[in-house]
């Protein structure tokens, strides 16, 4: 019982971790083609917005959604000035947007010196038998859930998500239909930033906001988004939901450095075994 | 006149001397102005740099006063800095610059067991000297290389003693860093435990970029131990205290640590967070002294703010001056020189009285065990005078074998 409830709080929060940090990938990397490498610096930021706005006064929940909707005007700026020139220019999307996260890290640690910052959120603890877990996990587990699913739904019944997955899949057409593709490329460009804000926001009173702060994620959110394969929600949420399993067993079991080297092991055999990723066979679906 | 070949021989050279005497009077009176060159290795950026933002500013003061104080030698000081960024391949390409191209008398710095090992081989090679200005596990038996940090024999063993056996808290959880520091430093205290009757229940490393640590707070939890014992390092680490606080609770179990608080970290979290954890150290700022208070109004004084300087900060004070007392000694700041004079070498500083012992290079300092408090600093328990790094004397003797470089281990 107790090891059970300790399996499904490791799980779920490795889960929330994996599908935060991923989602906003998903829609740029995965939607858009876009190869975003300062995806982890938009985490940064919002992590940071997150920090401001809680010193203005802010509550930690509306500074979340603050830093959600700082990080996703960031991205439409960074769509409008770099990113529209790019698309379907791979190569050159990864070297403009590798430079734009060398110098979002360059410029945070200009404007706030390279020590981190935090808030606290101080939830208090809830009690399983014997063991304690901090309430807060809870909030991050139920944030990216939500967030999952609020994602799914804009996409898949809202008139706005169809034309944006018809945009996606045919921009031509799309905009023979009369579809501003331009205008639809930067909100879900937008969107997408907005995602990793959040993410970085929800993040900050764990983990602590920090210039280097994106480099730890960025490799697991490509590595995750990949290995979903091209449905990019369906296959980012599997691919967390594989992911997030080993990583909360072994990790209780072992160490977290044996869980992170399983993880990456499991990557390798189901990108050899389905090299289109885990959604690859599917033909339908988001 | 004729020369026989002695005569010859003779005239020439005092002619040569005498042709040549202005030019070495103008020589001798630019060494005697030529600067003094200082290098200072350390992490200015990257996620080591908790530990070095402050010592950066405790080396340039204490180069900036000894100038204003006319200089070393009658020679003013002049200080090169290099960042290394938190990558230990700077600090070899660095100290090789600065010992090969900047020429460099000392260079204090590194602030990692590991940037201090990939540092030592550059230092001999080149005949340098190295001030390790640090906590470290101990053992590093080198007459090029001088530590005026704690090691295990004077942190950790009064703070194990305190814990374990004033404290009753026998059974202890210990999360150490994944390298040569977390991995020595936990062998130690496995060592320090097991002798003061405790039990060592399981030793878990983590990587230094590890930042969610929630599968050994749910172990820690399910082993149910007295003490958790932290030898965590680095900025992604911090998060430890932050989630332990919000699980388990420093209130229901207690949280020891040799390596909180010299990255500040009590400042980046919140009093609760802080509050309770219990630490060895040789300077925190609230130290009941009129020294510590007069380096701490000095130092803020200097860095033009009040933050906390903490232990790292006041470390590179203590190296720059220890550094400059063994150069006036030696008359000469050239490195064999200055390490032939390092014995007994002794300084007032911040903490206390620091000495070099001459046969391990190790420096003997006051040692404190304080708690962290809800005011974002520390009071002091119980405080051992001028403890000597005895682990290091037991197995190191430079005077009998200089040429000794090895770093020994405790064995368990």
């Amino acid at each position: 019982m107790q090891l059970l409830a300790n399996y499904l709080y490791l799980i779920g929060y490795s889960f929330a971790i994996f599908v935060l940090i991923s989602l906003g990938l998903a829609v740029i990397f995965g939607m858009m083609r876009v190869i975003n490498l300062a995806q982890g610096e938009f985490i940064m930021l919002g992590a940071y917005v997150c920090v401001e706005a809680t010193k203005a006064g802010l509550s930690l929940w509306l500074a979340i959604i603050a830093a959600g909707l700082a990080v996703g005007a960031f991205g439409i700026v960074v769509e409008r000035l770099i990113i529209r020139f790019l698309y379907g220019r791979i190569l050159d999307t990864l070297l403009a947007t590798w430079g734009l996260s060398l110098f979002l890290v360059g410029g945070v640690t200009i404007a706030y010196g390279p020590q981190s910052e935090s808030v606290g959120a101080t939830l208090g603890n809830f009690q399983i038998g014997d063991i304690s877990y901090s309430r807060y996990s809870l909030v991050v587990i139920i944030v990216a859930v939500l967030l999952l699913v609020g994602t799914y739904a804009l996409w898949r019944f809202t008139r706005f998500g169809l034309i944006v997955r018809g945009t996606m899949q045919n921009a031509a057409m799309a905009n023979a239909m009369g579809i501003n593709t331009g205008l639809v490329y930067m909100l879900t460009f937008g969107f997408g930033s907005a995602l990793a804000g959040l993410a970085g926001a929800v993040l900050v009173p764990i983990v602590g906001a920090s210039p280097q702060l994106g480099l730890s994620y960025i490799a697991k959110a490509f590595i995750t988004v990949i290995a979903g394969g091209p449905l990019p929600l369906l296959g980012t949420s599997a691919a967390s939901a594989v992911f997030s399993t080993i990583d909360g067993i072994i990790s209780y079991h072992s160490s977290t450095v044996v869980s992170e080297i399983a993880v990456l092991l499991i990557a390798i055999v189901l990108l050899r075994l389905l090299p289109l990723g885990i959604t690859g066979r599917l033909r339908r679906g988001l | 006149m004729r020369f026989n070949r002695r005569q010859l021989f003779r005239t020439a050279t005092g002619a040569l001397a005498y042709a040549s005497s202005a030019g070495l009077l103008k020589t001798a009176r630019l060494r005697a102005e030529e600067p003094i060159r200082v290098g200072n290795i350390l992490d200015k950026t990257g996620g080591l740099n908790i530990y070095s933002l402050k010592q950066i500013q405790g080396v340039a003061m204490a180069v900036d006063e000894i100038n204003a104080a006319g200089g070393l030698l009658g020679r003013p000081l002049e200080l090169h800095f290099y960042d290394s960024q938190s990558d230990n391949q700077f600090n070899s390409q660095y100290a090789t610059q600065a010992l090969a191209q900047d020429q460099v008398k000392v260079i204090h710095g590194g602030i990692t067991s590991s940037s201090r090992e990939v540092m030592r081989p550059v230092v001999r090679k080149f005949g340098g000297l190295l001030f390790y200005n640090s906590l470290y596990e101990g053992g590093v038996c080198d007459r090029r290389h001088v530590s005026t940090g704690m090691v295990p024999a004077q942190q950790l063993e009064p703070l194990v003693d305190y814990v374990v056996k004033e404290q009753g808290k026998k059974k202890g959880y210990i999360l150490a860093a994944d390298y040569n520091y977390g991995q020595i430093t936990s062998k130690w205290m496995q060592k320090m435990i097991r002798e003061a009757g405790g039990e060592d229940m399981a030793v878990e490393f983590f990587a230094l970029d590890v930042n969610n640590f929630a599968p050994v707070i749910a172990k820690i939890q399910a082993a149910k131990p007295d003490v958790v014992w932290s030898v965590l390092v680095g900025g992604a680490h911090i998060a430890f205290y932050r989630q332990f606080e919000a699980t388990i609770g420093k209130k229901n179990m207690m949280l020891a640590s040799t390596t909180y608080g010299v990255g500040r970290e009590q400042t980046e979290l919140s009093a609760q967070e802080g509050d309770g954890i219990i630490i060895g150290t040789s300077f925190v700022d609230s130290l009941p002294t009129a020294e510590a208070k007069a380096f701490v109004d000095k130092f803020h004084k200097y860095a033009g703010n009040d933050e906390y300087v903490g232990e790292y900060g006041e470390y590179g004070y203590r190296g720059v001056s220890l550094w400059a007392e063994a150069v006036k000694k030696a008359k000469s700041a050239e490195p064999d020189d200055v390490i032939a004079a390092l014995d007994g070498v002794s300084v007032n500083g911040g903490g206390g009285k620091y000495t070099i012992d001459g046969k391990t290079n190790h420096t003997t300092m006051d040692i404190h065990i304080v708690k962290g408090n809800a005011t974002q600093t520390f009071d002091v328990i119980k405080s051992f005078p001028q403890r000597p790094p005895k682990d290091t004397q037991l197995v190191c003797d430079l005077v009998k074998n200089p040429d000794d470089t090895t770093q020994y281990e405790p064995k368990i």
